[in-house]
């Protein structure tokens, strides 16, 4: 079929479209070069000029006071473990649960899909309580209420998946003498390797993004991740430290944006397949 | 790639492994204790502290001062500091935790009905024994449930260098009546001077606090001292005209339209005040930082007038003194843990370090009898103030009913300020009055 | 092998399960205990009954909240799955830059709620300050539509996609054929591409509702429930009632508000759980 042209002020409207769209973070980026007395309700929309350029100083400051890095290292261990316990244990899960007919097998598919739908509020102090006394409160071992919580969609993305996986496979490689762990990671985790991208990204998104969980849970004694950083540049008489915190946004934001436009093509796929699924 | 994905996999196995295993204790390992250094009070055996810190300003010279305590005690001290607006919901959180905080702060009597099921009764303990003024403790019927830990004071700051370029010194301004001249005098040449009478007096939440809160202690004040009370369920607002007319004064003779402050946040007006904009600036000594240093001003430039509203005896008006800060030691935690936290509270009163730490750090006046002499501005010009035989206003915003309340005189405040009618002040009259009632009867239904 | 693998029940699913026990079945049967007590921790809880739900039902700022959350879930849903259903049927009609305007529209799902919400807080102040009109701390309308606008933008991009995925799977033959019987566009968008796209449509829609009813963190860091809890959405209603009301009774009030919410969502997505099946019938 041969395309008919679209015509190009679709281009220029989407464009405009475009530009609005990254506008809020090219805001922030230019407020975070300015100087504190310089950034006000009323002024945020305009560049920084002579005057008002601070150069880097307000990133300097972002990095040093408040521990930025020590919580960019939480957030990121936090992340990179829990996904990757997410993964493991739910894709066996699921390959199991799918596998052996039994009642547990179906009973567990079921809890997984209600407790996708189950607001966390609903479980919000419970939980914290549950955290605090089994001592699950460190940045260490928040993986494990990680994956009890985002158990359910993995393990029913999983499910879905492996259905589509044809049983002679499997049961070709049990005759040639493979116990179920050498069939599982041997045969079953390469076939599953695209859904394993789709729900590293989607749970990736969350626990990254988390704020109340990790709030209510974590030691905050000890610990505190970035999205909770974010909210200490406040000061007790209404005032905010503008500039750092515009500067500790920036520095959260660049990074998943250059992870974005690496990974660009898996996460949109992978949002595809989460979706149909979901 | 591949490899490290396996890595990372064995790893997180491991750790679920470990976890699940044993429920190791995460206990934070004490630091060694000191070598025989001369500990301030015997540290209790085994008890540690663990302070939820309300002031996000303070938080590193608390971390310091905390450090410092543990190197030479041994006691393992943390402060936590709840992000801002969040200390109630926080300490909320954390009260129902295993290891709960044993040193918490209250506002004042009202935020103490919260809390008093968990506060320790300080009677008898040994900061009490340190304390200046019986004022500064918190309590409820013969217990002593809260000690004030910093003494503020806010009024007007003023910019004196503008202040002689209008031709006048801090000297012309003993009343409400020579405020007014000057401020208006200020307006009607603020053409020919560049500068406005006062920075604006934003009402958005960053800032609206010095006027629904701040500013609003001074009729309760004056009709407290006029009755003869500390506080009450139901004001009358005997004093509302004279609030009435120090808002006017405000909002009429600022660097912006009165219809304009809504949209005003406290950085802003903290922004015109450093950039010479405004001769005075509403607000208290926890300011002093964020006006005096590199770039910004000198001791020389500035100084602190009291708020004249036009009340009663103004040549004795001091600056509005006091305090919403109160420490309160929970209950609930082990024995151990509150006798470290009351040593730990006393060390920092009463210890040179602490007292330093407390004065020169942090910026605090506190109401203990080895105090150190602060270095802020507006700290040394209330001592002197008092000294001189002027009487500071008292903080009487603890006995307002509810943050409710405060939100409800803020907005008709704002209304007002966008068009100054009778109707509209009317509306300000009903939330401060009946308002009042209504949240005290809701307090106790 | 059915039965070789059912002896490997312990390797294969009980860290899943365990964790799952401990993260989500024994939190949730205990909230469901506790929203029928008064209760400061969970050791303390004393069986009132269902006096919890009775005074939950009567506290105004609950209902309050939500109606504005059924106000904005409404508004919210339509305008994302419009917004993004027009921009996915541009972006999938060769237009230059193709890829550029997929990866912008799609970036800001990647950023958290909270870091948004502090990012609009600045903007839309600013914006309103200009303008001369109340910051969102008091300005109940702003903060609706900031929200509004806010959740869009974030939203808009990843409904996007899986529209595009979903456009991309419709034959382009049933196209060619339509427009050869002489249909015009727009004949063709109702009658071809829309119900063709019906299951990404109900996928989106449940997305989009459900996030909308869910929504907290931007919510908490854009207006945080201002001015005096007008823009207070029923997640973070439930939040300060645990959190930021002391005394022994809210405890137990905030958890019976909690189970409201869940069974409200509950509702939600069985009726869009219905609705798939019925469209899987047809097809």
């Amino acid at each position: 079929m041969a395309k008919k042209k679209v015509s190009p002020v679709w281009t220029v409207l989407l464009g405009i479209l475009a530009v609005l769209y990254v506008y809020p973070v090219i805001m922030i980026l230019f407020n975070s070069l300015k100087k504190e007395t310089a950034i006000s309700t009323s002024t945020a929309f305009q560049l920084p000029n002579a005057a008002s350029f601070n150069g880097l100083s307000n990133y300097l400051d972002a990095l040093g006071a408040k521990g930025f890095l020590q919580s960019f290292g939480y957030s990121l261990f936090i992340t990179l473990s829990s996904v990757a316990l997410i993964l493991l244990c739910c894709s066996m899960c699921a390959w199991y649960i799918t596998r052996v007919h039994s009642g547990v097998s179906r009973l567990m598919y079921l809890l997984c899909v209600f407790s996708m739908v189950v607001p966390f509020q609903m479980v919000m102090f419970t939980l914290s309580q549950t955290a605090d006394q089994l001592k699950l409160n460190t940045p260490w071992n928040i993986c494990i209420i990680y994956l009890g919580f985002g158990a359910g969609l993995a393990v029913f993305m999983f499910s879905g998946f492996v259905k589509g996986i044809p049983l002679e496979i499997e049961e070709a490689a049990m005759i040639d003498g493979c116990n179920p762990v050498q069939i599982f990671f041997r045969i079953v985790v390469p076939i599953l390797k695209p859904t394993m991208i789709s729900v590293a990204i989607l749970q990736a998104m969350w626990v990254w993004n988390d704020y109340l969980l990790p709030t209510l849970v974590l030691d905050i004694k000890k610990y505190r991740t970035i999205p909770m950083l974010i909210q200490y540049f406040r000061g007790s008489y209404g005032r905010v430290e503008m500039g750092p915190m515009m500067a500790c946004i920036m520095l959260t934001v660049l990074p998943i944006i250059v992870f974005y436009l690496a990974c660009q093509k898996y996460i949109i796929e992978g949002v595809v397949a989460g979706a149909v699924k979901g | 790639m591949k490899k490290a994905l396996a890595i990372l996999l064995a790893l997180a196995l491991a750790l679920s492994l470990a976890a699940c295993g044993g429920g190791a204790s995460s206990t934070p390992a004490a630091s060694t204790p000191a070598d025989g250094g001369s500990a301030p009070a015997a540290p209790a055996e085994g008890g540690k502290v663990y302070y939820l810190n309300f002031k996000p300003e303070q938080d590193p010279q608390w971390q310091a001062l905390a450090k410092s305590y543990t190197e030479q005690t041994g006691v393992p001290v943390t402060v936590v500091t709840a992000a801002s607006g969040q200390y109630e919901t926080t300490l909320m959180a954390e009260m129902g935790k295993t290891d709960a905080p044993t040193l918490f702060q209250v506002n004042g009597p009202v935020g103490l009905a919260n809390w008093k099921d968990y506060c320790y009764d300080l009677t008898g303990s040994q900061i009490m024994g340190d304390l200046t003024n019986e004022s500064f403790a918190l309590k409820e019927g013969d217990a002593t449930l809260g000690v004030a830990y910093v003494v503020e004071s806010y009024g007007l700051i003023t910019n004196k260098t503008l202040l002689d370029k209008a031709g006048y010194t801090i000297d012309d301004i003993k009343s409400f009546a020579d405020l007014k001249k000057v401020a208006e005098d200020i307006t009607a040449r603020s053409g020919e001077l560049g500068f406005a009478a006062f920075s604006s007096a934003g009402m958005d939440g960053s800032s609206d606090w010095r006027f629904k809160t701040h500013l609003a202690n001074l009729p309760i004040y004056f009709e407290y001292k006029a009755d003869g009370i500390g506080s009450t369920d139901a004001i009358k607002g005997t004093y509302l005209d004279q609030y009435r007319a120090i808002w006017d004064l405000y909002i009429n003779n600022s660097t912006c339209k009165p219809a304009e402050l809504s949209a005003k946040t406290g950085d802003d007006s903290r922004n015109e005040f450093l950039a010479g904009e405004a001769v005075f600036f509403q607000n208290g000594s926890w300011e002093y930082g964020n006006l005096v240093g590199e770039g910004k001003f000198t001791d020389d430039d500035l100084a602190m007038i009291p708020i004249y509203i036009g009340g009663e005896n103004e040549a004795t008006q001091g600056l509005c003194t006091g305090t919403e800060n109160y420490w309160c030691v929970n209950k609930e935690a082990d024995p151990a843990d509150i006798q470290a936290t009351l040593d730990f509270i006393y060390w920092c009163v009463s210890s040179e370090e602490g007292t330093a730490a407390m004065a020169n750090e942090m910026g605090f006046v506190i109401p203990f009898k080895n105090a150190v002499e602060s270095p802020n501005l507006f700290v040394k010009q209330d001592v002197a103030m008092t000294a001189a035989g002027l009487i500071p206003v008292s903080w009487n915003f603890p006995t307002m009913p509810s943050e409710e309340w405060k939100n409800g005189v803020g907005s008709a405040l704002t209304v007002y300020a966008a068009d100054q009618t009778d109707a509209n002040w009317d509306a300000v009259v009903t939330a401060f009055v009946d308002g009042w009632a209504s949240e005290y009867a809701m307090l106790q239904g | 092998m059915e039965k070789t693998l059912k002896r490997y029940f312990p390797l294969f699913v009980l860290p899943t399960l365990a964790a799952f026990i401990i993260g989500f079945i024994l939190p949730f049967g205990e909230g469901l205990y506790l929203s029928l007590c008064r209760f400061t921790t969970v050791g303390n809880a004393k069986f009132t009954g269902f006096s919890n739900f009775i005074a939950a039902f009567g506290d105004e700022s609950f209902a309050h909240s939500f109606w504005f959350t059924v106000s904005f879930a409404v508004v919210n849903t339509v305008l994302i799955n419009v917004a993004a259903f027009a921009v996915a049927l541009l972006l999938t009609r060769g237009i230059k830059g193709t890829n550029l305007f997929r990866t912008v529209f799609f970036m800001p799902n990647l950023i958290g709620g909270i870091v948004l919400g502090y990012i609009w807080n600045i903007l839309i102040n600013c914006l309103l300050s200009i303008v001369e009109q109340p910051l969102l701390q008091l300005n109940t309308t702003a903060g609706y539509w900031g929200m509004i606008v806010l959740t869009a933008w974030q939203q808009v991009g990843y409904m996007m996609i899986i529209y595009i995925a979903g456009l991309q799977n419709v034959s382009p033959d049933l196209i060619e054929a339509a427009q050869i019987d002489g249909a015009s566009s727009w004949k063709t968008l109702f009658s071809v591409k829309i119900p063709m796209v019906m299951p990404s449509i109900t996928i989106c829609l449940f997305l989009t509702i459900t996030n909308s009813f869910k929504l907290f963190d931007q919510n908490l860091a854009l207006t945080g429930g201002e001015p005096n809890h007008a823009t207070e959405m029923l997640a973070l209603n439930i939040y300060n009632t645990f959190y930021a009301r002391s005394g022994p009774q809210w405890k137990g009030i905030g958890q019976a508000k909690a189970v409201v919410f869940f069974v409200v969502v509950v509702i939600i997505s069985l009726i869009q759980l219905g609705a798939t099946r019925s469209k899987e019938v047809q097809q």
